[in-house]
């Protein structure tokens, strides 16, 4: 094997790590944009969905013994009630929300999710089997685990199932409305908090599935929530905050950038260049890549 | 400081001095060193989130800073802990104001991400840069703090010090909210425009105040780095940052007494919470340590939601409430007895 070969390879090693974790923070991002379109709010529990949609399935699959898909139904029906139960409870009550309340009350759902699931699954990591075979497959001489064809299958599913949803039916309809204006949604009929209940729904469902399917590889721990939501957030401004597509592409480029940024700068930094990227941008250019220069003037940030 | 004020500043230093009389067990008096250090940051992080209206959940990241500054000039370098703590404040200074410049333009949501990533960065760097902050292991042999050629050995007298510190600070925050300052940062967080209009500049306010609450965090780091003499990443993480916007929001956002109230409640909670799991054991409920991120999260929730005044406006509120009541009452006893 000649030098260029092994260059070759180690590329084509990292892209793969990189989509795949980077498929993980585009869903995430798409959680975020969710509840930010029909809410304004940024809901800092958002990597605590997929900590709880992780963990949920490890005790399903490993303990109960239940078939994948089953578990997966159950996994992700679980935490879109737990979404649900944070919207009715703490959410909609509030009846003069100011932005530093919403975000301390994120922050305390967030908080105790972490302290229910340190409580309930422990302070270690735990191994999940993956969807099918572990044996890698071998890829112009590059392993490719057959889990992260499950992962990058399922983004492209979902992102297939969103924009059927937002633009082919009318509920999906209604929580475009309701984004873009939601007094005018209302004047028209649709029931605006409905929506807001819906798309904590639809948050924590992509959430959970996200958690699920990146277990097998990564080990969850409860911990491991803040760095995902940071993270996922890191996508959904790059791509633009709202713009759910520009999510997806903004958060497998940061899992790319992050993946050769661990193989060619250092490993022990990995999880600090997503977090610069972040933070350049949102000083740089807080409307994201695909966000117009002309939306950057009209939108407060 | 005038008033209620006053009064409340005579109550501080007087329960300062009597409280090493009464507390005499050192485990006690170590837990209310470190409530001192909380209560300094979080002075600082009242007088940018209650005052300017800004929100940071990144000021573990300049706790953090001066922790270090302070371990790594003293133990590795030799330096005076006092020159240390001042080239970490300088430090803090230097960073907050590259980073406040571009953050304090971005709003709520926005700057929150971007303090909470900032934390991120800063925590990483602290495990990370082995060579510089000793990674995982830390940084040992820190020496103590002196105060004009004598060290402060004992619990005792680091309590008197840092409790002091905190004092001194509380002084400074009023001074500056009663100044042409903090008037023109309570119109800030009325409104920005109207307070532009009144040609306030408000990025200048905005970013001095955050360079003020990160020099009060930088201090706190310092003086926890002199009490431990030890320090490693662990303390710095996300969460601490997190745990500071918690005791001012617990405490009330508006008021520095409140985010004192609410450094001295969290602080002592989880001691409070060990005490009283002996009297739960006796109701035959387990209650395990691991249970206090659950019982914050439930706390600070509540608040929120019903107090969002937090703790020090919703007592005064209630007692008025009482108070009225009971005017009420006793009026209408009054008429009857007439």
């Amino acid at each position: 094997m000649n030098y260029t070969d092994s260059t070759l390879i180690d590329v084509l090693q990292f892209l793969f790590m990189g989509i795949q974790r980077g498929s993980i923070y585009a869903m995430v991002a798409m959680g975020f944009n969710m509840i930010y379109n029909s809410t304004g709010i940024i809901n800092f529990a958002q990597g605590e969905f997929v900590v709880l949609g992780g963990l949920m399935m490890v005790t399903l699959t490993m303990a109960f013994n239940l078939s994948i898909v089953f578990a997966f139904i159950l996994t992700v029906l679980f935490v879109i009630i737990t979404g649900i139960l944070m919207e009715r409870l703490t959410i909609n009550p509030v009846k003069q929300p100011t932005v530093i309340r919403l975000i301390i009350i994120t922050i305390a759902v967030s908080i105790i999710i972490k302290g229910a699931a340190m409580c309930f699954w422990g302070k270690g990591s735990h191994y999940m089997r993956h969807f099918s075979s572990t044996e890698p497959l071998d890829f112009y001489g590059a392993t490719i685990l057959p889990q992260t064809l499950w992962i990058f299958a399922i983004l492209f599913f979902l992102v297939v199932a969103y924009v059927i949803f937002f633009n082919y039916t009318m509920t999906g309809k209604c929580m475009r409305a309701c984004a873009i204006n939601r007094d005018a949604a209302r004047l028209a009929g649709i029931n605006d908090r409905k929506m807001v209940m819906l798309s904590f729904a639809l948050s924590a469902g992509i959430g959970a599935i996200a958690g699920i399917i990146i277990t097998p590889i990564i080990q969850m721990d409860y911990a491991r929530g803040a760095m995902l939501g940071l993270k996922g957030f890191g996508a959904a401004v790059l791509g633009g905050l709202g713009n759910s597509m520009g999510a997806v592409v903004a958060g497998v480029l940061l899992g790319v950038l992050e993946a050769f940024g661990a193989g060619y700068i250092s490993s022990h930094y990995m999880d600090a260049i997503a977090l610069v990227i972040l933070l350049f941008v949102l000083f740089i250019r807080p409307s994201g890549i695909f966000g117009s220069s002309e939306a950057m003037r009209l939108k407060e940030f | 400081m005038k008033g209620k004020n006053s009064a409340g500043f005579l109550a501080l230093i007087i329960s300062i001095i009597s409280i090493p009389f009464m507390v005499t067990n050192d485990y006690y008096l170590g837990v209310l060193i470190f409530t001192a250090f909380n209560c300094l940051a979080c002075i600082g992080l009242c007088l940018l989130m209650g005052y300017a209206g800004q929100i940071s959940i990144g000021h573990g990241a300049f706790i953090a800073i001066g922790a270090y500054t302070s371990g790594i000039l003293t133990a590795k370098f030799a330096w005076s802990p006092w020159l240390a703590m001042l080239c970490g404040v300088l430090i803090v200074i230097v960073i907050a104001f590259c980073l406040g410049i571009p953050a304090l333009r971005l709003k709520g949501h926005y700057l929150a991400m971007a303090t909470l990533g900032f934390a991120s960065i800063v925590h990483i760097v602290a495990v990370a840069a082995v060579d510089l902050t000793g990674g995982p292991s830390g940084i040992v042999n820190i020496p103590r703090l002196d105060l004009f050629g004598y060290v402060l050995s004992s619990d005792k007298q680091y309590f008197y010090f840092s409790w002091s510190v905190v004092a001194l600070s509380i002084y400074i925050a009023f001074n500056l909210i009663n100044s042409r300052v903090g008037r023109g940062l309570q119109a800030i967080h009325g409104s920005e425009d109207a307070a532009s209009s009144l040609g306030i500049n408000i990025t200048s306010y905005k970013v001095q105040v955050f360079i003020l609450s990160a020099v009060f965090a930088s201090i706190s780091g310092s003086l926890y780095a002199y009490y431990m003499n030890y320090i490693d990443p662990g303390p710095f993480d996300v969460m601490h940052s997190v745990l500071l916007v918690t005791m001012v929001a617990v405490g009330g956002l508006h008021n520095i007494w409140g985010a004192l109230i609410g450094a001295i409640f969290l602080s002592l909670l989880p001691e409070f919470l060990s005490f009283l799991s002996d009297y739960l054991q006796v109701l035959g409920i387990e209650y395990q340590p691991d249970y206090d991120t659950l019982v914050y999260g439930g706390i600070l929730l509540i608040i929120m939601l019903f107090l969002p005044e937090g703790i020090f406006n919703g007592l005064s509120s209630i007692i008025q409430f009482i108070r009225s009541s009971f005017r009420k009452f006793s009026g209408r006893a009054a008429g009857r007895v007439e």
